[in-house]
């Protein structure tokens, strides 16, 4: 049979990829009506093939589709995996269906492990929370790791290997491969490349080292578009060799942030954002709180918590760090001169001041955006601060040979174009899409011999490449990798793989020579040989469930700045023109999440953009170049463009726009492409942070954005109530202060009695960052919908609860805040008195329960909510037709159907497990057992659930602090969702 | 009255007059019998037309609600937090419009005033049509229209009810006990016409339908006085209805929290526009249809003008609403409510809200001059700009109030897609098409009080 005979794979890949968004296939029933699909079948299954031509009985019709289809391998049922993998709390003896399991396992993103505790429905892994024992994690999650679970079932993944843009399979890939690695042998593997992504695990380690050895030849890259570059080398300028740091902020009173987005980003975001908030919680009789300063040259959520905030220019930074050293008494070269209309002439003082006061408890992080300079300063004035050793850590690298990931993917190319390589395997990552603009990857990879890419979609480089193997997801295959501190999990996995991928283990053995070896027998092989002493399968078995290697931390390293003071170079040139900001998107990162829908739905932090980036400008920029939200605009460097509709950011820095990379992408799938522009186009090498001198010019016409949330000003509201920290000293009730006087609480209906239990919760906004993994925390707990991006510009979105973002003061740098809105569960509810059949009703433990099948969808509910957190099915939102999606249902919750009210229940179905547990072992319902998703998934434990009949109950107590405060209260409502008034730690230096 | 209006050709009798001159018996029961008995192929070429173009509407309506049936409300534009708009704006625009027809037959029936006998058949009729297709909307507009029939009451095994304390559910029985009464009294006060036309009938099949329709009316005293008995007793059934219904429909917002909905002043001001609005419907189809039909000799200016007096009347009070609207929530010091009213004037709908104004405020009160109230076409304008105004006053209060609501961060607004208009327009095309075949096959006026009046008349009480 030659390739051309065969089912045009190809072919129907183009069919599905032109339709976008929510038109999913059915199945491949709908593709069987290709001739390619009989043809398929003719040579697959000869027996039941009908002649050509001839009829076919009904009987065998059904007969085929149905086996064909089932061997198609496009069936959902995947069989858990067959190696032994330990389930983190209870005893993998008997599972009980219909009760969960949970497994611990790690996610990464940039190589950098996140531990987390993976739920488990007979086999299908269906939520991710995180490991309350990983550093990294300390219970929590982040947006990126709640989604992952949507990744793992996305319909989109590749499903075969490809060589070219034809359907082929492993046998054809392996004869390849084996010629093309007999080939090397001759020359030591002289022609080749292989080129990973930030590598920590400690098995692939030894797997490269193994397979260096074979080939001494060969060179091993690594390449991230979003990399540690300029911490590395700021590292080497300061110590001179390469340094990992990381900090320990529940130590540090006083933390400067110069561009760092430290709460959002990978690797230590989350427990960053914990030790943050404990510094703040004005809990329990606490009166003192941490102060955030932020100098950046965005809109971040760092920024946006911060006490102080203040927008630069990317390029000012340097200028702004230099300055700061040098009022810390560093002898450093001044840098170009800020002007005071940037920087007020109080700030450096009393920022100085201020660290001074706090040596050895302050903390000076750094941005991976900003050049190698600021990094060094900031290690050369926490040194000088005293803070090394107290917040500043010091270790070892974490990720495997550490090297200038530009620099490397540089030689790499220059090797390809020049026709040195002859084989070329991509171990995941996206090189043709993300490369920097200058080096021109895709024109050097059409000159390799044999080109090689594993990824877990068909994406931009797998289209490039000669072949491609789909890879394994994270939930689908064995691996290990560090935390930031180094710590090192054993990532278990929880279903065999869905769609045959291999994993990057499996393909380096194989490079090797061991085509057999399995994920499995690799990562448990190397612990084997590098775990001393003991009995192995304990080891294993502890290792797995406790969802870490013990002692794994890297030792803390004692650097000092070489002869006293970091040698910089010379000061950097003002910035001149327009500076242009590249970020990672804070949902899709740098473009690998593009195709989750989850994701691409939720409202980014400050901008409630969804499904687009933009070019986000300062008001101050918007009017001088004359362009609003929507409009186009053309950017324009070095001779290379892109379009994109601009978005008005109040507080945004003056004459700077900043692009949030990881859109624009062509080939994500359905969800993902064509969203965005991708502004990659204007990376190069030597700018992949920051670029100045660019042009910004009205391109012309318009194009749709869709936020969710219109309006940013408070207008004179009290639904937000903030202090200082001077002012919530003098009046701790602060929040108590009403601007509409509350009417008598008097209602028509009596009251309820609530005899069992109340639930009732509290959200601290002193704390709350805005980070929205309560959002997509909720989204995955509750089998939430997408909607699509028309949707959501008809304001139809479904989250249940939102990050609601106001702000306050000065248009250039506003003070901003988030408030996340649940379902307030009011005792007096609106929306369940005008319900005309009952379909919402009050529970006995003062719930606002919603009656999916009683709801005829009248909307009126959603009408008297003061709130407004009620959802509607508009349509059928819910996709029946991708049964990969089903999979990935919560079975505890009830999809919803179209027409039909939804809203946040507290988490019911958790609360009701809850109930069942306690009464099953005869025992009250303790506190703390009960969290809801969004608390579960908080980094900072800002929201807080309970029983508030309970005296002793955390959230009961939070509702008796002084900074308790009820929305709307006028309204009489009575919600059970109360906020903790905002506090900020003002410096009156500064005011 | 001249000498020429003995002529064939109507000329308009004065406007102290409900009846024209030279009126009997049997020129009246002619006159508007005649129009029903018209055989099949003389139908009028104008109805023809008007009834063709009618049915289109009634067209696009299927079209737009068979799509609506298989994609969702998601065809409409509404979305949270304007979660009613369209929908409940055009069924309280169309149950507001069904309430000329009670009040001119029972209410002016029960104070003895002449001047309704020659359009209280219309203006049931019209009540009727427009309770109908009012009632479409609550079932359109649910997410789930299957299970409408949850708002009843009915025994089930699960015990299951309705949720007394809705708005809703007191709607549902308010329209529905409104359009029951409607009906029955529409179809009483037919008896007797039913009856002429049974006897005056020349074809077969059209004499066997009348005369079921008819009952066995007979003409006997005895027949009158049972009739008259009841159809007073049911005047003062339908007479408290006038006021009930859309003092029940002004509850879906009064007693909602919504800024904007939630006022005591509603009841009063939605029944006042209510009739305003129902006033202004029966002279935007009447007035048409005695020019086309030739009628001013029973349909004479005295209505017209009485109609413009009662539509002034209503448009006050409905003016006054607005200010006093506006008044209490600058009063209260509510600072959602005085949000609310400050969009209202000057947000997003704010030209909706002055063009409704215009309509409803400033242009009626042109009735004031006795030369335009007694311009048929200029009272008929002056009627059109009314039913509009009317509509986007229920825009103003439904989408607009919603769109500004308690938090900010909600506030968004509404715009209707072109499945929201076809669905208006088509319910236009229902109503009309329905008019079109009541005066085809009803008589429009009540023959058998014509002839009473014919009988005052002579008596010098008309």
């Amino acid at each position: 049979m030659s390739p051309n005979d065969r089912l045009d794979f190809a072919a129907i890949r183009d069919r599905l990829n032109s339709a976008r968004g929510k038109e999913y296939w059915r199945s491949l029933e709908e593709l069987a009506g290709t001739d390619g699909f009989l043809d398929f079948l003719r040579e697959e299954f000869p027996r039941y093939a009908p002649e050509k031509g001839a009829p076919v009985s009904r009987r065998n019709f059904m007969k085929l589709i149905g086996a064909s289809l089932a061997l198609a391998g496009l069936g959902a049922c995947a069989s858990p995996p067959a190696s032994k993998v330990v389930p983190y709390v209870r005893p993998p003896e008997g599972e009980v269906p219909g009760l969960p399991l949970f497994f611990s396992t790690a996610m990464t993103v940039g190589g950098y492990a996140m531990g987390l505790l993976v739920e488990s429905h007979t086999g299908r892994p269906t939520k991710v929370e995180g490991n309350p024992d990983h550093p990294a994690s300390l219970g929590s999650t982040d947006v990126l790791a709640q989604a992952s679970v949507l990744g793992l079932y996305d319909p989109d993944r590749s499903n075969t290997v490809m060589q070219g843009a034809q359907a082929s399979n492993w046998d054809a890939f392996l004869a390849a491969l084996k010629g093309a690695l007999d080939a090397q042998h001759g020359s030591q593997g002289g022609g080749l490349r292989i080129l990973s992504e930030t590598i920590t695990s400690p098995t692939m380690a030894s797997q490269m080292q193994a397979l260096l050895k074979t080939f001494p030849s060969a060179k091993w890259y690594q390449y991230e578009p979003v990399n540690e570059d300029n911490a590395r080398a700021g590292a080497r300028l300061a110590f001179g060799d390469d340094v990992e740091t990381y900090y320990r902020l529940d130590k540090a009173q006083v933390i400067l942030s110069l561009d760092s987005d430290f709460m959002s980003e990978w690797p230590a975001g989350v427990r960053y954002e914990r030790e943050f908030a404990d510094g703040r919680r004005l809990v329990s009789g606490k009166t003192e709180m941490n102060r955030l300063y932020v100098v950046e040259s965005g809109s971040t959520i760092t920024g946006a918590s911060s006490d102080h905030r203040l927008p630069l220019r990317p390029s000012q930074i340097e200028s702004f760090a230099r300055a700061l050293a040098r009022q810390l008494g560093l002898d450093v070269e001044q840098g170009v001169a800020l002007d005071t209309k940037a920087v007020p002439d109080k700030w450096l003082p009393a920022l100085a001041r201020d660290l001074q006061a706090h040596e050895g408890s302050s903390a000076v992080l750094a941005g991976r955006g900003q050049p190698p300079a600021v990094h060094a300063l900031a290690h050369a004035m926490n040194q000088v601060l005293g803070n090394v050793g107290q917040t500043v850590i010091y270790t070892a690298p974490v990720a495997v040979a550490p090297a200038a990931q530009i620099a490397g993917l540089k030689e790499l190319v220059a090797d390809m174009a020049a026709g040195k390589v002859e084989l070329l395997v991509i171990l995941e990552g996206n090189p043709v899409y993300n490369a920097p603009a200058d080096l021109d990857f895709t024109g050097a990879l059409a000159k390799v011999g044999t080109s090689v890419h594993l990824g877990l979609y068909f994406d931009e480089t797998a289209a490039k490449c000669k072949w491609h193997v789909p890879a394994t997801h994270f939930l689908e295959g064995w691996s290990d990798a560090r935390a930031y501190d180094g710590t090192v999990t054993i990532m278990q996995p929880l279903i065999a793989p869905l769609y045959g991928g291999k994993s990057p283990h499996e393909i380096v053995a194989l490079l090797n020579g061991d085509a057999a070896a399995t994920s499995h027998d690799i990562v448990q092989g190397y612990w084997k040989d590098n775990v001393g002493g003991g009995d192995f399968q304990t080891f294993w078995e502890q290792t797995l469930t406790a969802g870490s290697v013990a002692k794994t931390a890297l030792a803390s390293k004692s650097v000092q700045i070489a002869g006293g003071k970091p040698q910089l170079p010379a000061p950097a040139a003002a910035g001149q023109g327009i500076e242009l900001v590249f970020r990672p998107d804070p949902h899709i990162f740098d473009g690998r999440f593009a195709n989750n829908g989850w994701l691409q739905e939720l409202p980014k932090p400050i901008t409630k953009l969804t499904w687009d980036n933009a070019i986000l400008v300062g008001p101050a920029l918007a009017e001088r170049l004359g362009v609003g939200n929507y409009q186009m605009v053309e950017l324009r460097y070095q001779g290379r463009s892109l379009h994109g509709p601009v978005w008005i950011v109040p507080g945004h820095p003056q004459e700077t726009v900043t692009v949030h990379l990881g859109f624009g992408r062509s080939q994500a799938g359905r969800v993902g492409s064509g969203a965005g522009f991708n502004a990659y186009a204007l990376r190069t090498s030597d700018s992949p942070w920051f670029a100045t001198g660019v042009e910004v010019a009205k391109a012309g016409g318009t194009m749709l954005l869709a936020t969710t949330q219109n309006h940013h000003t408070i207008d004179g509201r009290d639904i937000l109530r903030t202090a200082s920290l001077d002012e919530y000293h003098k009046d701790p009730k602060f929040a108590a202060h009403a601007i509409i006087e509350e009417p008598p609480t008097e209602s028509l209906y009596p009251p309820i009695k609530y005899e069992g239990h109340a639930w009732g919760m509290a959200i601290d906004l002193s704390v709350c960052t805005g980070c929205n993994a309560c959002v997509i925390a909720c989204q995955a707990e509750n089998n939430i919908p997408v909607v699509g991006k028309d949707q959501v510009s008809r304001w139809r979105e479904m989250l249940w609860l939102r990050v609601d973002h106001y702000y306050e003061g000065d248009m250039d740098n506003p003070v901003a805040y988030q408030q996340p809105v649940p379902c307030m569960q009011c005792e007096n509810a609106p929306c369940e008195l005008v319900c005309p059949v009952g379909a919402t009703t009050h529970s006995d433990e003062g719930l606002n329960d919603m009656v999916y099948n009683r709801c005829v969808g009248t909307r009126y509910c959603s009408n008297n909510c003061p709130y407004k957190v009620r959802r509607f099915n508009f349509y059928e939102y819910t996709d029946w037709a991708a049964s990969q999606i089903s999979l990935l249902h919560n079975p505890e919750v009830t999809v919803r159907a179209r027409g039909v009210m939804e809203k946040c229940t507290y988490c019911v179905q958790r609360i009701t497990r809850g109930r069942i547990d306690a009464e099953r072992e005869n025992r009250p319902v303790r506190d703390g057992e009960i969290k809801t998703a969004c608390q579960q998934a908080c980094p900072t434990q800002a929201i807080v659930f309970g029983d508030i009949n309970d005296p002793n109950s955390q959230v009961a107590k939070l509702k008796q602090e002084a900074r308790n405060y009820a929305m709307l209260p006028e309204q009489n409502t009575r919600p059970r969702t109360t906020y903790l008034g905002a506090v900020r730690n003002i410096n009156s230096e500064i005011g | 009255m001249s000498e020429q209006a003995q002529t064939v050709m109507p000329v308009e009798p004065a406007t102290s007059r409900v009846l024209g001159p030279g009126q009997t018996y049997s020129s009246v029961t002619e006159k508007i019998g005649g129009i029903v008995l018209t055989p099949l192929r003389r139908t009028p070429r104008g109805w023809l037309g008007g009834f063709t173009i009618a049915f289109l509407g009634v067209m696009v309506f299927l079209g737009a609600v068979t799509w609506l049936f298989i994609r969702g409300v998601g065809i409409w534009g509404i979305n949270v937090p304007v979660a009613w708009a369209f929908a409940i704006i055009n069924f309280v625009w169309w149950i507001g419009i069904g309430h000329a027809g009670t009040l001119i037959s029972a209410i002016l029936l029960l104070f003895k005033q002449q001047w309704r006998t020659s359009i209280n058949r219309l203006a049931e009729a019209m009540t009727l049509f427009a309770v109908a297709n009012a009632t479409l909307f609550p079932l359109l507009h649910l997410g789930r229209p299957v299970y409408l029939y949850w708002f009843i009451p009915y025994p089930t095994h699960m015990g299951v009810w309705p949720q007394f304390r809705s708005p809703l559910i007191w709607d549902f029985f308010a329209v529905s006990t409104y359009g029951t009464v409607s009906l029955l009294f529409w179809y009483l006060g037919l008896l007797p016409d039913l009856a002429s036309l049974r006897d005056r009938a020349q074809n077969k099949i059209v004499r066997v339908i009348y005369g079921i329709l008819a009952m066995g009316w007979r003409n006997s005293g005895r027949h009158w006085f049972n009739f008259k008995k009841v159809y007073y007793l049911m005047a003062a059934i339908a007479t408290p209805l006038v006021v009930s219904v859309h003092s029940v429909v002004s509850f879906d917002f009064a007693v909602s929290t919504a800024p904007g909905w939630h006022s005591t002043v509603f009841p009063p001001y939605f029944v006042a526009g209510a009739i305003f609005s129902g006033f202004a419907m029966v002279l935007t189809i009447m007035i048409p249809l005695r020019k086309f039909y030739r009628l001013q000799n029973m349909v004479t200016l005295k209505h017209l003008e009485n109609m413009g007096k009662v539509m002034l009347a209503a448009g006050m009070i409905v003016g006054y609403g607005y200010m006093i609207e506006f008044f209490t929530a600058w009063y209260s010091g509510n600072i959602y409510e005085q949000t609310a009213f400050i969009a209202r004037a000057t947000g997003a709908y704010a030209p909706w809200f002055w063009l409704m104004l215009l309509c409803n405020v400033f242009i009626p009160q042109l009735i004031w001059f006795r030369r335009i109230r007694t311009n048929p076409l200029a009272l008929w304008v002056i009627a059109i700009f009314v039913n509009v105004g009317m509509w986007l006053e229920r825009f103003v209060i439904v989408a607009g109030s919603l769109a500004s609501n308690f938090l900010p961060s909600m506030w968004q607004t509404y715009s209707p897609t072109i499945w929201d208009i076809a669905t208006f327009v088509g319910t236009l095309g229902l109503f009309s098409a329905l008019i079109f075949g009541f005066i085809r096959v009803l008589p429009m006026i009540s023959i058998f009080e014509m002839r009473e009046l014919v009988t005052q008349a002579k008596e010098g009480k008309a």
